[in-house]
């Protein structure tokens, strides 16, 4: 058996959540393993959906008022009593902050290892997997032989895939066992007005970049232009956000965000491992530096050799005259 | 009077292409430098807060080879008073293991008389990327812990503290004592003084062996994974490869033709 912890949103199961549950199918396959999920959000008939679509056969939800102010700690108390009285051999969820958070506390709990960022299954007996480490520019093959398993996939480490064979998901509800030590580390307060949304980066279809070739924070102007054009998001590299050119919320890379857009332009980067962690599930990529031996340049599928402030104002005249015709 | 421990780690300081070492147990370092992820240093600064503060203590702890000194004289330049060097070979240690490691020092401290408050640590290393450290290290002790924070205060006998969550900011209240696990974005580490780097020189550093036997990570290999096949196409130079970069956006299906 494994248990899949999913996440949800006001649209149902988050990207991430959907990657993971394609991810478990598939290691489910090669190890003769069913699929069942934990959730704790309230059971929509669009989650019961998508779990269904992704032939989740049962989903577990734990209910308990005490549940709904987040805490890593009581989730995962929550999740323990899921995988004890269902025998689950293998946990795992996105690897996301709260995905990583909870099964930390789980592998903790459990006392057995956890491994984190999972891209793919290397063999199924014994569990060897393999993760992403140092930013992902290396990997590393990773046993996983405790009696339970735990990991988190690496977010975009396959794109989600409805099953062959659809479910009708049955949901049932389980009561949890909560210490009042677990919920200390609930959440008091959400401050909805400084909220920076990530997820329409890590979930752009297209991003554009920009890295310290931007120059400056009033650098930016041609480059939200050509982002607004192409209906996409911006992404920036760590060196602006922390010279404060833009907020912490725009960075791709190891320390910020994973994207994995169609298309993804990134201009005047120079491709440090700290920001290719981040972007190099992008399908496509075209770079837009001056430098030709830029890491960034020799990586991408295509390229254009110039300064941004010269390259994107030309881009952003051409697409104004197509469009118009 | 917080006294705050903040634990880091000296991992090699690689920006291009990574080497690994012959075994492929290892990255290979020899050819650059060393330093600590950028969360660490975010954790420095907010201990180094926190001890102002409250007019406590910040000591900063690492587990690693003898040259991990150099990333302490770092932390105590910039705030840190004490340091800890835990001597190991951490290819040994697995992330239960460093957490059992640093619990130890915890409690040894504590049993001498010096509480330990606040435990301050990055959220995940930058080589291992385990993500598990500060959780496990908080069971090792029964203390609460929170991670992904992005900045966080002390008032009284509580922690304060605040991450970005999916629905925004999120604030949390936990009893001291506590572990924290801090993710970089929400303080701007500083940069050190000349007097600083002066009592860096002198500050005390405290070399210690563990005691526990380390059961490893359960690593295999490293590898590199393969470079992309293919090489890059040039669209052309300057402003008059707009017209080529927007038939390529026709092509691939994000501008309609």
């Amino acid at each position: 058996m494994i248990i899949v912890l999913v996440e949800a949103n006001a649209d149902g199961l988050t990207l991430f959540s959907r990657e993971a549950l394609t991810f478990a199918r598939a290691l489910g396959d090669r190890a003769g393993h069913a699929v069942q999920a934990v959730v704790f959000d309230e059971p929509t008939d669009a989650i019961r959906q998508q779990l269904g679509e992704q032939g989740v056969a049962l989903a577990h939800h734990p209910d308990d008022p005490r549940l709904s102010d987040y805490a890593g700690a009581s989730w995962a108390a929550a999740a323990v009593d899921v995988v004890r009285s269902s025998a689950a051999e293998i946990v795992l969820a996105s690897g996301t902050p709260r995905g990583n958070e909870i099964l930390a506390h789980i592998a903790a709990r459990l006392d057995v290892r956890m491994a984190a960022n999972v891209v793919q299954v290397e063999s199924t007996d014994p569990l060897v997997v393999t993760r992403q480490v140092v930013g992902g520019a290396a990997l590393e093959d990773m046993r996983l032989d405790d009696p339970i398993a735990v990991l988190s996939v690496a977010g975009h480490a396959c794109d989600p895939q409805a099953a062959s064979v659809a479910m009708t998901t049955e949901v049932a509800t389980v009561s949890p066992t909560l210490d009042e030590r677990d919920l200390v580390t609930r959440v008091m307060q959400v401050e909805q007005t400084q909220a920076e949304d990530t997820s329409a980066l890590t979930g752009a279809r297209v991003v554009v970049g920009a890295g310290r070739g931007a120059g400056g924070a009033e650098g930016f102007t041609d480059l939200l232009e050509l982002t607004e054009l192409l209906g996409g998001a911006l992404g920036v590299s760590r060196v602006v956000t922390s010279l404060g050119w833009r907020p912490h919320s725009e960075q791709v890379g190891q320390t910020g965000s994973r994207i994995a857009p169609d298309l993804y332009i990134p201009c005047g980067i120079s491709g440090a491992i700290q920001h290719w962690a981040g972007c190099q599930s992008a399908k496509t990529i075209l770079a837009i530096n001056t430098d030709p031996e830029a890491p960034m340049v020799t990586r991408a599928h295509y390229a254009v050799i110039g300064d941004l402030h010269e390259v994107v104002p030309a881009i952003n005249k051409e697409l104004r005259s197509r469009r118009t015709g | 009077m917080t006294n705050v421990l903040v634990c880091i780690k000296r991992v090699p300081d690689v920006s291009g292409e990574v080497l690994l070492t012959e075994d492929g147990m290892s990255v290979d370092a020899r050819h650059v430098g060393f330093t600590v992820s950028p969360h660490e240093e975010c954790a420095v600064e907010l201990a180094t807060q926190v001890a102002d503060a409250t007019g406590g203590s910040a000591t900063v702890l690492t587990l690693g080879p003898s040259d991990g000194v150099e990333q302490l004289r770092s932390a105590l330049a910039v705030g840190c008073s004490s340091g800890v060097l835990v001597e190991a070979d951490t290819d040994r240690f697995g992330p239960a293991d460093v957490a059992a490691a640093i619990a130890d020092v915890v409690r040894a401290r504590e049993a001498a008389g010096d509480s330990v408050d606040l435990v301050l640590l990055g959220n995940d290393a930058a080589d291992t990327g385990d993500f598990q450290v500060p959780v496990r290290l908080a069971y090792a002790l029964d203390r609460p812990v929170l991670t992904n924070i992005s900045s966080c205060e002390v008032d009284a006998d509580r922690v304060i503290a605040r991450g970005d969550g999916p629905d925004g900011t999120e604030i949390f209240e936990v009893p001291l004592p506590a572990v924290v696990a801090v993710l970089e974005g929400g303080v701007t580490p500083r940069y050190p003084s000349i007097t600083g780097r002066m009592k860096a020189k002198k500050a005390p550093i405290d070399i210690q062996t563990p005691t526990v036997e380390p059961r490893g990570s359960g690593r295999v290999r490293l590898r590199v994974p393969p470079p992309r096949s293919g090489t890059v196409e040039v669209l052309g130079q300057g402003a008059d490869a707009a017209p080529a970069v927007v038939d390529l956006l026709v092509k691939i299906g994000v501008v309609s033709a």
